[in-house]
């Protein structure tokens, strides 16, 4: 299962965050985990500084020889590590998760000034200063502490980088960002103990609970920082992609609360013996081998081979009706995040427009549009967005501007042909070489408008039929189970075990 | 490599995946929603286990709109989807609890007067020591729990005093925007309008309601569903930030962006909807006037001058003002030439409301139909619409926009320009006609338009030559001065507005907020912006005209939840306060200025306004253009009885004598002599909202004069105010209110700071009804659990304490008290054409007519014993009266027999009268909404229907055939969102799942719009607005901090800081303050209020990112850390809105007191021209005319600070 995240339509607004936050991880060792979170960039993401792999040793790569290593592997060895690990997000690049003395305002005596609830650590349940959270310089744009030091700025022309501090072209937008339940998981292969592994029929990649013996490898393992070591309990935890929701057919909390709509589920198939070779490519061959290795479902010899697999017919029904698959694939618009971590990862993003940019002539904000009329200024002149292609090509295509350049065509002609078929009320030749220049057909056209601001939640979220009743059978009688499901006591994993 | 994938054949490793799957088992799902404050109406799912509400997720099944339109699942935000942290939450009220001060003082004084809580309570505030004993202590800890019954008894108590002693409008009650939980608004405002307390309004207050609304449109406010968005093909979104205060509906903005509208954003900061505009204009805050002037300047110029677009033509001569005659004497612009003035229309009925325009077939000046003369009507019937016909003859007209080349002469007219320009001489081409009083000089106010704009057409005079004309007012060039935008801006967006209106027929679409209403001269500002949509055509199109989304004012059941809300059927006359004036004079905020010399722009050409704004107030009072209470400084139910007692024998006997005491000066209005003790507000309930917190603009005022607790501010009075009509005190009052009661689910500032805190139920513990403009839908509330520890709804609070009152009151109040209720001119009544003329009685200038030229007095009778019974059943006056809205009465008999059969009273059962219906239960109450209303009763809008069709006319019930037989109920909403039904109760047309949007009524079937001409006003011709210079569009400057003077004292205290300017735009973690202080929120914040600055601000003052920061003025002082970003303009500072003084909030080096919340630094001032009443769409109604609570034009000092002391 793959999720795919409009960042064009994203407002930023972390209802998904809190919707799997009150799900999920609302008790001891968990207050600081974010299984979802959404990161205003340019900025420096949680915990901070994620993507500074120098630091973190997350994900892997490809050494002299053209073989796969993890990155926290092949430095100091791994077994070395187990018991301290210099690598591991500290406390700092987390936060100090706090509440605050509400109970003060109902109880004190009275006083000479009014009484006011102090900040308190959830850890300790001492006062605090608060100096951090999980979410620190949301909506900051421009920041000289947060957003200057986004890694992915790097290559963007020094004076961008300058008016970008400028209200010339000061930009923000949005990352929302879970567990990408890579193909390739660096977090499963550092485990020592052997507990996390990928579901072979969705493909959600879990801690066993049960096997978990906290060495944290895991954490350090991941290079999105998406595994959390739960004090309360000695376990890791991340993401489960709310496994319980899609076996019953409903999108996991995060992407059913999306408000701004920006999420999509479907299945992608991909044959599972081309990985290694796939996350072996040198950098300028990784993006297109991981897209190759997407495989298309109605290609009469794939669904022989899913056939053989064991794969039934729901599979490949909700394969071919999958809006990732449309995205993704056939269209060319979304990409994963930081491809070079080579870990495959199978959440896809549609990168975002941003407003022209503006120039300053005594003193006054004019918009810095070209001569002639244009509906949509940037279809000819990607590079005055606010947000610098290289900086998205960086995120989402390991520095190489033109897959970025490719999906903002796109919509940007999509947008045009539109508003020429809702405002002037003809196609006319200049829009049809228009779409040909991107590669469009109006067929196509009319697909992607269709699908990017008018689908159903039936339409965004496509899940297959679990057949948990043949998945049980393997252990009980699906009859029997119905008489007994949740008689069993309700255990929390024992720190530990 | 795949030795980490899980197979199928090792199926007993994957049990442990049991501990998410019982995690996420649940017992029960409920749908309910969020009730206070939010626009959201979002349709939500809460899931229950083990009895715990355990987490909220959104319902996805809303009912599709029409073919085309994005579905509006899923509706809800990171701060509803956090709402269920509240139930448990330790800021949860779960008990009563009182100020321990307070409650030794009464149980000592009770002991002392045998037990009867009444004279108790007397005792206590005829004690000046003990009544500061327990003021001061308010806000500062000290509370004690206590039992409900004491509570309750507490409460009657204050009220049954404040009734005996003062007057029943001495008890005032506040509470917002009742559309998302109408039943638990109703329980307070029905106990109160039983009582003959005080209902305070909250749109005007909030600064949420647009006055340009009322102005052009004789509408409060009438909105897209957001739905409608999605048919705009050009898109302005001017100070408001949709992705934070819009969320649910956001996507419809970044979806119609690829449907292929083009989004340009105005915001002086780069915002989170900026981030996906095509074009991010940065004006300067609060400038937006000077940009949308210049663009009616290219409009004009190139649109209707150099080129005439047909549709724009034939629209701006159907749908608005621009075509009438406006009389030109002296070089000034005066008042709409009147039809009973030429000999031709002599005789008409309402003559001097019947209204003119030039005919081109015959050359000659005609009146059409639907002036507001046609909508009062009583004899001649069926003229109110918007056909071009001679209202006598029946002959089309065809009116002429232009005399330009057909007049007689070019006349010059003198206009008042507020940038410094002063007067300007522009020439307007005019014609003669003949009155009954001589030869009389006219121009159409199209004509008035182009010459208040300065568009060069060839007649002479200072008209600007082009658009590069800088010291020339409205020119693009001119606007730089205060936009600081490129002139070239200007003037391709002007083209690109003017070429999508011409080519899509007006699918232009401004969404405007607080960010631009919340100026102290916002009617300008959103004028400017809706002249640019009429003048293109674009107002009652679907994706076009003005979406203004500030406060959630639609109640779509209103008609028959006024009739609940404000006692109707009981026979009620409820007193309805307009907010701003009761705050701005009892909290005494308006003794520290000499008033609106001092911040408003005067007309050099009138200079007569020389006065307070209290000065204007109390003759707006006095005028009916205003209510205020408390009425009269003697208590009503005396003046009634004095009034019997002298031989008055009819309600209007008193009335008559009333007029007479008050023409004498025997009997004064409350408003003459704001500090007398008689004239305080006593016992002030609070529910549903944040009065003392988050709603209180001079937040530090009230700490002082309501309360009289600790205060921040410093602000001195002036030596001389300046006053003229009022009694200025020599000491303002320190702490007016006896009691403050709070009813709340949470500690939040007004909590903390009242008296008396009782438990009320969350959302998700109670039954309620919510409905919104951003949607077409009704939602439930619904109790997924009962309401927690000793908390209640707030019906069942108001129900017992209506009990309690009825069982206290014997021996203090008669059994049946005679009361008169003071009420201005209303709006959609026969009132709005009373005054053709403003005088003052007082000065002798008119004569003292009740309901005419001076408020109307009513007699009510009220039965303090019986409270209960009426608050809890629903009474014969809506059986016998119908259901009322816009001027329509709808008869419901039948449904109201109905429904007391469904939820029959058990008291009226085998009496001699009527069977009632129940409305015991907050459920019945939902029932009798949903039941009487037209918006969900599909036999009532048609009903509504044939009332319209008398006064217009016209064919109107085919409208509502289609949904006749539909009745909408509570079972069906909880089973999905129910969309509500075309009546003209509003007048949007929604059938066959066309999204709403508004006016479409009026444009696709002519029905006028409520203002004088019946049309979209560009003119503005009350006496009042000519005085003030706003009869036409134009530009004020912003008060700067010299007009204000809220900083000189903070100046003198030390030199450390530095002025900016201060916003409070609506913030992202947080709907107003609720959700707030929530763990959750904080959490993804900054645990606090950052205090948001310019990053190069910072780096000046030497302040890095999360310093602490003290921010002060006049008014108060703010102490929080600080953000800095280089997407806030310089010399500005931002806290996000609605802050609380609960959570982490230090003591403020400066003022060596707890600092305060983002309303300590603001002070109201009112805008007085906003006062005029009496006339046309200028007259008062509830939430929808008054002056407004305007907090933006605001200056503080701004200083680094260390840590400082919590």
């Amino acid at each position: 299962m793959s999720m795919l995240f409009h960042l064009d339509k994203c407002i930023g607004c972390h209802t998904c965050s809190v919707a799997c936050k009150n799900l999920w991880t609302d008790r001891d060792g968990a207050e600081y985990m974010w299984w979802n979170n959404v990161e205003t960039r340019p900025g420096t993401g949680y915990p901070t500084g994620w993507e500074d792999q120098d630091h973190y040793k997350g994900g892997w790569h490809r050494d002299d020889k053209g073989r796969l290593k993890l990155v926290l592997h092949s430095k100091a060895g791994g077994l070395g590590k187990l018991f301290y690990n210099p690598s591991l997000p500290e406390l700092d690049d987390y936060y100090d998760p706090f509440t605050f003395r509400y109970g003060d305002l109902f109880n004190s005596p009275q006083s000479e000034q009014q009484p006011t609830a102090a900040p308190v650590s959830k850890i300790t349940g001492q006062e605090m200063e608060i100096k951090g959270g999980p979410n620190w310089d949301d909506d900051l744009g421009g920041s000289d502490i947060y957003a200057r030091n986004d890694l992915s700025l790097e290559g963007v022309d020094d004076a961008v980088r300058a008016q970008m501090e400028e209200i010339e072209r000061v930009v923000f937008n949005y990352l929302p960002r879970i567990c990408n339940h890579c193909l390739n998981p660096a977090c499963a292969a550092a485990c020592p103990s052997g507990a996390i592994y990928k579901r072979a029929e969705d493909g959600v990649v879990l801690v066993n609970e049960d096997k978990c013996r906290g060495w944290r490898m895991c954490v350090a393992g991941c290079p999105y920082k998406k595994v959390y070591y739960n004090w309360s309990t000695g376990k890791s935890e991340k993401c489960i992609l709310c496994f319980p929701r899609m076996e019953t057919g409903q999108a996991p909390a995060c992407a059913h609360s999306c408000v701004g709509r920006i999420r999509y589920m479907g299945v992608l198939l991909y044959d599972a013996d081309r990985i290694e070779e796939m996350v072996s490519r040198p950098d300028d061959e990784l993006l297109e081998a991981q897209m190759d290795a997407i495989l298309d479902p109605f290609d009469e010899r794939v669904v022989a081979a899913a056939r053989a697999e064991g794969i039934d017919h729901g599979w490949i029904s909700a394969a071919r009706r999958s809006p990732v698959y449309r995205f993704v694939k056939e269209w060319g618009m979304a990409l994963p995040l930081h491809p070079e971590y080579r870990t495959a990862a199978m959440m896809f993003y549609i990168p975002p427009l941003s407003p022209v940019i503006s120039t300053i002539e005594h003193n006054m904000v004019r918009l810095d549009l070209p001569d002639k009329r244009a509906d949509f200024e940037l279809m000819d002149e990607l590079d005055k967005a606010r947000l610098p292609v290289k900086y998205l090509a960086n995120l989402f295509s390991i520095g190489d501007e033109e897959p970025i350049r490719k999906v903002l065509s796109t919509m940007l002609a999509v947008r045009t042909y539109k508003r020429r078929q809702s405002v002037d009320g003809v196609i006319d030749d200049d829009t049809l070489a228009l779409l040909a220049a991107t590669g469009l057909t109006e067929e196509r056209v009319e697909d992607i408008y269709r699908l990017t601001t008018v689908p159903t939640i039936e339409d965004r979220f496509v899940f297959p039929p679990y057949h948990r009743e043949m998945s049980i059978e393997q252990l009980e009688d699906p009859l029997v189970h119905k008489g007994s499901t949740g008689f069993g006591s309700i255990r929390a994993p024992k720190r530990g075990a | 490599m795949s030795e980490w994938v899980e197979e199928r054949s090792r199926p007993a490793e994957r049990k442990w995946e049991e501990f998410y799957r019982n995690r996420f088992q649940h017992d029960k799902r409920v749908r309910t929603t969020h009730g206070v404050n939010c626009t959201g109406s979002c349709s939500w799912e809460v899931f229950v286990k083990d009895g715990i509400v355990t987490w909220e997720l959104q319902a996805t099944d809303y009912p599709q709109l029409e073919e085309g339109l994005p579905p509006y699942e899923p509706r809800g935000c990171q701060r509803g989807i956090s709402y269920s942290w509240y139930l448990y939450s330790p800021m949860r009220i779960k008990y009563p609890y009182v100020r321990g001060a307070l409650l030794d003082l009464y149980r000592q004084a009770k002991k002392e007067y045998l037990g009867d809580p009444v004279n108790a309570w007397a005792a206590i505030q005829a004690d000046p020591e003990w009544r500061r004993s327990y003021q001061q202590a308010r806000g500062k800890g000290g509370f004690r729990r206590i039992r409900w019954d004491e509570a309750l008894e507490l409460a009657a108590a204050s009220t049954i005093h404040t009734i005996k002693e003062h007057g029943p409008d001495r008890v005032a009650g506040f509470s917002p925007i009742p559309a998302m939980s109408q039943v638990s608004y109703a329980a307070g405002s029905r106990f109160m309008s039983l009582i003959g307390g005080v209902i305070m309004s909250f749109y005007d207050w909030y600064c949420d309601l647009p006055p340009a609304s009322p102005e052009i449109w004789g509408e409060q406010t009438d909105v897209h569903e957001s739905a409608d968005w999605y048919n705009a093909r050009f898109v302005a979104v001017m100070g408001a930030n949709l992705n934070m205060t819009r969320t649910p509906d956001a996507h419809f903005i970044s979806e119609v962006r690829h449907a292929g509208a083009k989004l340009a954003v105005f915001s002086p900061d780069f915002s989170q909807v900026s981030k996906y505009a095509d074009w991010w204009i940065p004006a300067n805050p609060g400038q937006d006037t000077a940009f949308w002037l210049a663009v009616n300047h290219v409009l004009l110029t190139e649109l209707y001058h150099k080129r005439q677009v047909d549709y724009f033509q034939s629209y701006a001569k159907q749908y608005t003002d621009l075509p009438f005659l406006v009389e030109v004497k002296d070089g000034q612009a005066g008042q709409y030439l009147r039809a009973g003035r030429l000999e031709s229309y002599q005789g008409v009925e309402n003559p001097e409301w019947k209204l003119l325009m030039w005919d081109e077939h015959n050359d000659a000046p005609r009146m059409p139909n639907g002036s507001i003369g046609d909508r009062w009507a009583e004899e001649d019937k069926g003229h109110w619409n918007l056909e071009l016909v001679d209202n006598l003859t029946g002959e089309d007209i065809a009116p002429r926009l232009t005399f330009l080349d057909h007049h007689d002469e070019v006349a010059p007219i003198e206009l008042e320009f507020f940038g410094g320009e002063g007067i300007i001489t522009r020439s307007v081409p005019v014609r003669t006609v003949q009155t009954v009083d001589g030869p009389v000089t006219v121009t159409t106010v199209f004509d008035l338009l182009n010459a208040r704009f300065g568009v060069d057409r060839g007649l002479g005079g200072y008209d600007a030559v082009d658009y590069n004309a800088d010291d020339v007012p409205y020119t693009p060039a001119w606007q730089e001065q205060y936009t600081g935008i490129h002139r070239d801006t200007v003037v391709t967006f002007a083209r690109e507005w003017g070429r999508n209106g011409e080519l899509t027929n007006g699918k232009n679409l401004i969404i405007i907020g607080a960010g631009a209403n919340h100026w102290y001269h916002n009617n300008l500002l959103y004028r400017s912006g809706i002249v640019a949509l009429m003048l293109t055509g674009s107002v009652g199109v679907n994706g076009g005209g003005l979406g203004h989304y500030v406060g959630q004012e639609k109640l779509v059941n209103h008609a028959s939840w006024g009739s609940i809300a404000f006692g109707l059927d009981w026979g009620m006359a409820p007193r309805h306060q307009n907010t701003p004036s009761f705050h701005y004079v009892h909290s005494d905020q308006w003794r520290y200025e000499r008033g609106y010399r001092d911040y408003d722009s005067l007309p050099e050409n009138h200079p007569e306004q020389h006065d307070h704004t209290i000065d204007h107030q109390a003759r707006a009072v006095r005028q009916g253009w205003l209510p205020f209470f408390p009425q009269f400084k003697d208590n009503p139910v005396d003046v009634v009885r004095q009034a019997r007692r002298n031989g008055a024998d009819t309600d209007e006997a008193v009335s008559d004598a009333i007029v007479e005491r008050l023409k004498s000066g025997d009997l004064e209005f409350a408003i003459d002599d704001p500090d007398a003790p008689e004239s305080w507000p006593r016992t002030w309930f609070i529910w549903r909202g944040n009065a003392i917190g988050t709603s209180a603009k001079g937040h530090e005022f009230f700490m002082r004069h309501y309360l009289g607790t600790d205060s921040t501010a410093i602000a001195a009075e002036p030596d001389d105010h300046g006053v003229t009509e009022v009694t200025v005190r020599p000491d303002a009052p320190i702490g007016k209110m006896d009691l403050v009661v709070d009813l709340n689910f949470r500690m939040d500032t007004s909590a903390l700071y009242s008296d008396l805190v009782l438990p009320a139920a969350t959302w998700y513990e109670k039954d309620d009804l919510n409905s919104t403009d951003m949607h077409s839908f009704i939602n439930p509330m619904q109790a997924a659990v009962e309401p927690a520890w000793e908390s209640k709804s707030d019906w069942q609070i108001f129900s017992d304490l209506a009990a309690k009152v009825s069982e206290l009151a014997g021996g203090h109040l008669p059994a049946v008290s005679e009361d008169v209720v003071m009420s201005p001119l209303l709006h959609d009544t026969a009132d709005e054409i009373s005054q053709a003329k403003v005088g003052d009685w007082r000065a002798g200038e008119v004569e003292a007519i009740p309901g005419k030229t001076m408020p109307r007095f009513k007699v009510v009778k009220r039965d303090y014993l019986h409270l209960y019974e009426q608050m809890t059943s629903l009474g014969l006056g809506v059986r016998n009266n119908g259901v009322a809205a816009h001027g329509l009465r709808i008869g419901v008999e039948e449904f109201y027999d109905e429904l007391a059969r469904r939820q029959p009273d058990q008291r009226t059962r085998g009496g001699d009268g009527l069977l009632r219906p129940s409305l015991e239960r907050d459920r019945e109450v939902c029932e009798a909404i949903l039941a009487l209303d037209p918006a969900s009763n599909g036999e009532l809008a048609h009903r509504a229907f044939e009332a319209e069709e008398v006064k217009t006319g016209r064919s109107l019930t085919p409208l509502a055939a289609g949904s006749r037989d539909t009745r909408i109920d509570f079972s069906q909403l909880i089973a999905q969102p129910r969309r509500v039904l075309t009546t003209p109760t509003w007048s949007g047309l929604i059938a066959k799942g066309r999204a709403y949007s508004p006016f479409t009524l009026n444009v696709e079937h002519l029905v006028p719009w409520r203002t004088l001409t019946g049309r979209q006003h560009f003119y503005l011709d009350h006496e009042q607005y000519i005085a003030w210079g706003e009869n036409l569009p134009a530009y004020k400057p912003r008060p700067d901090h010299l007009m204000l003077s809220e900083t000189e004292e903070s100046l003198a205290e030390g030199q450390d800081g530095r002025m900016f300017n201060y916003l409070t735009p609506h913030g992202k973690w947080s709907i107003h303050s609720t959700y707030s202080e929530n763990e959750r929120m904080m959490t993804l914040s900054r645990g606090g209020y950052p205090i948001w600055i310019n990053a190069k601000d910072a780096a000046d003052l030497g302040i890095s990112d999360n310093d602490w920061i003290e921010l002060y003025n006049d008014n108060g002082v703010f102490v929080q850390r600080c953000t800095s970003s280089s997407r806030i303009p310089r010399g500005t500072v931002f806290v996000y809105h609605a802050t609380e003084r609960t959570v982490g909030i230090p003591i403020s080096p400066r003022r060596n007191k707890r600092a305060g919340m983002n309303n300590s630094l603001t002070r109201t001032r009112l805008k007085p021209v906003l006062m005029s009443g009496g006339y046309g769409q200028f007259t008062y109604a509830f939430n929808y005319w008054g002056p407004t609570g305007v907090n933006r034009d605001t200056f503080v000092y701004l200083r680094r600070i260390d840590r400082p002391e919590l």
